[in-house]
């Protein structure tokens, strides 16, 4: 019987199975960073430990220090400073390599580790951070653990895994003009559930998967989790080789040719079998943006926010009511033209330089509504130096947008940075969850280019209408 | 780590889908870079009245008697989701909690809770709610009984679900055992196996970039 991408990533990696559904996995790569890494780090020292391999591990400062211009280790964040100088001094007495704050390649983890060849096709890679998943993209089996898991993975090289069930997620037709990734995923989430994928490995397939540009499959990979997935993975291609290809720590020209016939075979077997299998025809998607707060609160821009009393299930009917309350909404009311106070770009799913290239274009020539607060944090110091080279700094800045340093920024509030109280957001981030961005921040998650035609009109907008 | 073998408690049901580890933890509330201290920071934004205060609100369940001595936690589906943050099972573990009952709960979380002496229990949401029902009828009184041995969950004689946890976890927490020294035993295996990939997927090895 044939075996699915996944199957075969798990296989090679397979040390020993435990017999009891799970097996001991060999670990590719470790990727720490400043949260919850230094932890690790840390603890590892003091049971007495050594990272076993240190060429194996890396780490960025992405989390918790400041995105404004000339950032220093001091953050808004009260007590960042530690995380940071902790992070930095375990990481030099453990021999691993750091990108640290004032290295051109500091990013957040997620966009780093692809963009420096760390990740690449036919590993497994993990990282304290849940969004790991988005790495699956390049057809690596990469998943988020805990902090305990990262000091087991660095000092054995290895990690007890539960053998997942396999869902394949079929993407079929060509997405209209306006749609993106992040609209596919989040789609999928609203129709399926936040719990829709728990239990599950995933691999996204089929014809508008494959189409798909490297970027837009790791915006994709990115919300697995937040479907409750393990990870996510998308089978390697052409695009995937070119992506890879010369990148800094990818497989060196010596050892390409094997890499690549390796990472051919990566592919689903044709009888290959699946636990579960959903389809979905990307033509029905529009432009998607949330409106509680769970991704499985989404719905499309051209809708209305929808009434708890229709909900049969109880459970999730009382969820939708919380959110309401939460998000200051009444149902009936349609998405497109709530008035929103913050525009954010950024994060591990939508921050890359195709991103930015595309918020650019809706916004060149364009201002800011009047009061609202536009940031872009690019995701690394390469994606913000690639900007600056096309200028697209330039068209943000003359917009009315903030241009910042890399780093999650406002994805998440860690005490310092927030959009203030109960203020409504529109975001290109990945969790609308409770107070994530900041005390009783309202967030709707959408595309880029949604949250850019949202910060012209100063209201949530269906940016088709604006390409 | 602590072990965990057989408990009886009080239990509190936190009824909500979707309980993520921000909600846990808030993230403003993991201050230093330690595992302690973190309890006090446990739903920081339901306990307390204003974010980041410290003004109990008298609504929420654990700030009510006999709640505050609850050791078990009766919830739902997918609790745990979101952020990887292990500081969400660390604040519950500072705080008291050794048993969450859930239908299903975020997969990184529930790894989490094994590693730090909390049995995560999987029940079917039906039997979470006859838990809940019962509990609620008097919540001093109506203590959970939680067997990780029999595999059993149960509720003074009328009450009795099965469990079941994978060996390894199970073996984990009835022990207390250390996972990374469990996994040393085999260092030599993971020895062999690298050396022979090694050879197999030279291409998979890191390699110092080209300056
Ligand atoms: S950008 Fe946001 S979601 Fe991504 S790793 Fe950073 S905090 Fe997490």
């Amino acid at each position: 019987m044939g075996r699915s991408c996944i199957e075969k990533l798990w296989d090679a990696h397979e040390i020993t199975d435990l017999g009891d559904g799970s097996s001991l996995l060999y670990i590719d790569r470790v990727f720490l960073h400043e949260r919850t890494g230094s932890i690790a780090l840390k603890s590892l020292e003091a049971s007495g430990r050594r990272v076993r391999n240190p060429a194996q591990v890396f780490c960025t400062m992405d989390h918790i220090v400041d995105t404004f211009p000339g950032r220093t280790d001091q953050t808004l964040m009260p007590s960042g400073t530690d995380f940071i100088t902790a992070t930095r001094e375990a990481a030099r007495a453990a021999g691993i390599t750091v990108f640290d704050l004032g290295d051109p390649r500091q990013g957040i983890v997620h966009v780093i580790a692809p963009e420096q060849g760390i990740a690449y096709p036919g590993l497994t890679l993990v990282c304290p951070d849940s969004h790991t998943c988005t790495q699956g993209a390049l057809g690596a089996l990469a998943w988020g653990i805990g902090s305990t898991e990262a000091e087991h993975a660095m000092a054995t090289q290895t990690l007890v895994v539960r053998r997942p069930k396999t869902m394949r997620v079929v993407f079929d037709g060509t997405l209209s003009h306006g749609v993106t990734a992040k609209d596919m995923i989040l789609h999928l989430i609203a129709t399926h559930g936040a719990d829709g994928g728990v239990g599950y490995a995933i691999e996204f397939a089929g014809p508008a998967v494959r189409n798909m540009p490297m970027e837009a499959r790791f915006t994709l990979c990115n919300m697995a989790v937040e479907f409750g997935a393990w990870t996510g993975v998308i089978a390697p291609d052409e695009i995937t080789y070119e992506y890879v290809r010369g990148r800094p720590y990818a497989p060196s020209a010596e050892h390409w040719e094997s890499a690549e016939t390796c990472w051919r075979s990566l592919v689903s077997d044709d009888d290959a079998r699946f636990d579960a299998e959903l389809r979905v025809n990307v033509a029905d998607i529009v432009p998607t943006v949330s409106w509680g707060t769970s991704p499985q609160h989404a719905v499309g821009i051209d809708e209305t926010v929808p009434d708890p009393a229709t909900e049969k299930d109880v459970n999730r009917r009382q969820l939708m009511e919380k959110a309401l309350e939460y998000m200051d909404l009444k149902p009936g009311v349609p998405l497109e033209g709530i008035p929103i106070g913050a525009a954010f770009i950024g994060s591990c799913t939508n921050s890359r330089l195709s991103d930015l290239r595309n918020a650019a274009a809706i916004v060149k020539g364009k201002r800011v509504a009047e009061g609202v607060r536009a940031i872009i944090v690019p995701g690394s110091g390469q994606v913000k130096a690639a900007a600056e080279a096309e200028g697209l700094d330039k068209t943000f800045v003359d917009a009315g947008f903030e241009w910042r340093e890399s780093g999650c920024s406002m994805c998440f509030f860690a005490g310092g940075e927030n959009f203030g109280l109960e203020t409504r957001v529109v975001s290109s981030t990945n969790r609308n969850f409770e107070n994530r961005q900041g005390p009783r921040t309202r967030t709707h998650i959408a595309s880029p280019t949604t949250v850019a035609a949202s910060a012209l009109r100063g209201a949530l907008t269906d940016v088709r209408k604006l390409v | 780590m602590e072990k965990f073998t057989q408990l009886t408690a009080i239990a509190a049901p936190i009824r909500r889908i979707n309980i993520d580890t921000d909600i846990i933890i808030p993230s403003r509330e993991m201050k230093r870079v330690s595992k302690q201290g973190l309890g006090e920071g446990l739903f920081a934004g339901w306990r307390y009245t204003k974010p980041g205060g410290r003004e109990e609100n008298a609504d929420f369940i654990l700030n009510q008697p006999p709640y505050r001595e609850a050791k078990i936690i009766l919830t739902s589906a997918n609790f745990g989701c979101g952020s990887s943050r292990e500081h969400a099972v660390w604040a519950l573990h500072e705080w008291g909690i050794r048993c969450i009952i859930a239908p299903s709960f975020g997969s990184i979380f529930q790894g989490n809770c094994v590693r730090n002496g909390i049995l995560p229990v999987v029940l079917d949401d039906e039997k979470v709610v006859e838990l809940v029902n019962w509990v609620e009828q008097d919540a001093a009184a109506n203590q959970l009984t939680v067997d990780l041995v029999a595999g059993k969950v149960s509720a003074a004689d009328h009450i009795e679900y099965s469990f079941s946890l994978s060996e390894a976890d199970r073996e984990m927490l009835l022990n207390g055992l250390d996972a990374i020294a469990v996994t040393l035993k085999r260092a030599d295996e993971i020895a062999a196996f690298e050396s022979r990939d090694q050879k197999q997927r030279p291409w998979a090895y890191p390699q110092r970039p080209a300056p």
